[in-house]
């Protein structure tokens, strides 16, 4: 066999394994990101009723409360960026990180300071590689997140907005999330949205039918809300972590598509080289076989 | 209102645990234990750790952990939701 039909066979070999390698991945992601929408689903049940509960105290009570109090004078804003631990999912991190710069420029043009808190490997590297601070970072459950983990994130950056910014450098006036939102199995759009001082809203779709009725609170309205409205925030923190995962999976799944369906086409592309260079080899063959008979014919002719 | 039923749904960020009628809910608030029967009037409380006790239709008892939460209650709809919760 000739050398350069050896290298053919060669790099086909080693295409076909690089695909099976991409298929597989693609496979699984495919099946982790049902997985992944069924737990945003499930979540959703509390999602709702604590949303209810949210906006009957803050319909029956006037009582102020920190969470949901504008600083007049904002010095300090916190970046939450959501992102994978682990590559070959395209851009979906890339989008995260851009849509972060573009918030944390916004921000700065305001005259805020930013304070940046990362999940996921991914977004670690790309600020240690440029050697910008963060306050925080939380890794190793961006494809497969609990609550537990959004009630660690949650608590950190409660207690961060509760310090008064103006005295403590650790203190933030100002609490930004950005991750993926999965809007179906080919669109997910990276978003950024302010989470503190909160604003309730009405969960969207018709209003409840006829007014909330007036709660009785127990303990009281102030002491209720206390409660509340850091669940809220967790279980905020918690949908933006469980879309961002399923995303993370969409995004994956596509990606090794488009490598599956790449190796296929490099496939195709190197057997038709490694025909034509398999019919070369036969053709210079045949031809220094007939060559080589002629000469011997013309040789004993001459001698005769 | 005119059925004397509770419809309860126990959910957490993780599942629904439970969901469906029952004639009574109790569970221990900051303030002590309560009990809501049918036509209680609206109500939002915090939890605090301990049990929750569904008496269903059928009248079998249900008894589950609940691990911080609320509880509200608004035309006999009761909804417990809790941080972590099991059976």
């Amino acid at each position: 066999m000739g050398a350069q039909l050896r290298i053919y066979r060669r790099r086909i070999r080693s295409v076909k394994s690089t695909k099976k390698i991409t298929r597989a991945m693609e496979l699984i992601s495919a099946s982790r990101i049902v997985k992944a929408q069924q737990r945003v689903a499930a979540s959703t049940p509390y999602a709702n009723e604590l949303t209810r509960a949210v906006s009957a105290v803050a319909t029956f009570s006037n009582t102020n409360h920190p969470l949901t109090t504008e600083s007049e004078n904002p010095k300090r804003a916190a970046v939450l960026i959501i992102t994978a631990d682990r590559g070959m999912a395209g851009a979906y991190s890339t989008n995260a990180i851009k849509e972060a710069e573009g918030l944390i420029v916004t921000l700065k043009e305001r005259g805020l300071q930013v304070l940046t808190y990362v999940v996921g490997r991914k977004a670690v590297n790309y600020y240690k590689f440029r050697n910008r601070a963060v306050r925080n970072s939380w890794t190793g459950f961006s494809d497969k997140p609990t609550y537990a983990n959004a009630k660690e994130i949650s608590t950190e950056l409660i207690a961060a907005f509760l310090k008064d910014a103006a005295v403590d450098v650790d203190g933030v006036d100002e609490l930004h999330i950005v991750f993926t939102e999965f809007k179906s199995m080919v669109t997910q759009i990276a978003l950024n949205k302010r989470m503190l001082p909160l604003e309730v809203v009405e969960a969207e779709g018709p209003a409840p039918a006829g007014l909330l009725p007036m709660y009785e609170f127990e303990p009281n309205a102030g002491e209720v809300l206390n409660a509340l409205l850091p669940r809220y925030i967790e279980s905020r923190v918690y949908n933006a972590l469980l879309q961002s995962a399923a995303s993370e999976h969409a995004a994956r799944r596509r990606a090794m598509k488009s490598a599956t369906d790449n190796a296929d086409e490099l496939i195709k592309s190197l057997t038709r080289l490694a025909n034509a260079a398999r019919q070369a080899e036969i053709t210079q063959e045949i031809s220094e076989i007939v060559g080589g008979a002629d000469a011997l014919a013309s040789a004993n002719a001459g001698s005769e | 209102m005119s059925d004397n039923v509770l419809t309860v749904e126990f959910v957490t960020p993780e599942a629904r645990i439970f969901s469906g009628k029952a004639k009574m809910v109790s569970a221990r608030t900051l303030e002590g234990d309560l009990g809501v029967l049918p036509g209680h009037t609206p109500l939002l409380g915090v939890l605090v750790d301990g049990k929750v006790v569904i008496k269903a239709v059928d009248g079998a008892d249900q008894e589950f952990e609940v691990h911080g939460g609320f509880l509200s209650v608004a035309n006999n709809r009761v909804s417990i939701l809790g941080e972590a919760g099991a059976q």
